[in-house]
């Protein structure tokens, strides 16, 4: 059994979720993101966005990670510091090369290929990270709540 | 067995084209539906217009959906269009750079014109 204790990342914790990796529950993760993404101030474009970002980032873990064998689980976290919005995106499929996972040329005009497009596009920070126990994959989103993005002291 | 598409999709012909009117969320869960939905729609010959007037909510599939309709009907030379786009789906379609790549019309009555 998972240690289902084990945060993702630091910030504030506004919620987490486990779920199974299915396409019927996608329409959960964005509503729950869209109030997360409301409740840290982002409005407009930023929030559809974001909902937006972590859908596609959630349909890449059903429909790669866990391809047609299904069955896994997907582990969402959202969190917040005085800066951004920050949503992690855990999963157990088979470790992906984060080189592999590239937008494609959308001059290419094709069917499939659009979601790791969507996400760069309108997420600040995409970045593949460590997983705790270094099993699976773990992806962090970051939206600043500002258009400038963080502040340096 | 339900239709996957209930309450997602509905066809109506009109003056020789086929209009497909979309609702609510078009996602990863409507996507393969909706794709033979439009791919059926294209095989009968006729000119196929998309209303997005009610799309709450398309991701990469339901986008994936309309490519492969409107690649499969350039091939086959008949009319393909999108008509009367919400907020979001254009700003998805904005993002992708389609904007441009599909025949997009305000409203019914002049996605028809552009058809004849």
């Amino acid at each position: 059994m998972r240690d289902g204790s084990t945060t993702l990342a630091g910030g504030e914790l506004l919620v987490r979720l486990n779920l199974p990796a299915r396409a019927d529950r996608l329409k959960l993760v964005r509503r729950c993101t869209e109030s997360a993404a409301l409740m840290c101030g982002l409005a407009g474009h930023d929030a559809k966005d974001v909902l937006l970002a972590v859908d596609e980032a959630c349909q890449n873990v059903i429909r790669h990670a866990y391809g047609e064998e299904g069955g896994g689980e997907i582990i969402l976290e959202l969190r917040r510091t005085a800066e951004a919005l920050g949503i992690y995106v855990r999963d157990y499929g088979p470790t992906t090369d984060p080189a592999d996972v590239r937008p494609r040329d959308l001059d290419d005009v094709r069917p499939g290929g659009l979601g790791t497009h969507f996400i760069r596009e309108v997420m600040d920070r995409v970045t593949f990270l460590t997983p705790p126990d270094g099993r699976g994959n773990l992806l962090e989103l970051i939206k600043y709540l500002k258009p400038e993005g963080p502040t340096h002291a | 067995m339900p239709d996957p598409l209930s309450g997602t999709a509905s066809v109506d012909d009109r003056d020789g084209a086929c209009i497909v009117a979309l609702h609510g969320d078009v996602d990863l869960e409507k996507a393969p539906s909706l794709r033979k939905l439009l791919l059926d729609c294209v095989a009968r010959g006729k000119a196929v217009l998309i209303d997005m007037s009610a799309v709450a909510y398309i991701d990469s599939s339901g986008i994936a959906s309309l490519i492969e309709a409107l690649q499969t009907s350039m091939s086959k030379g008949t009319g393909f269009g999108l008509v009367s786009v919400s907020d979001q789906a254009m700003r998805v379609l904005q993002l992708a750079r389609l904007d441009k790549v599909f025949a997009i019309h305000p409203d019914s009555d002049s996605a028809m014109a552009a058809l004849q």
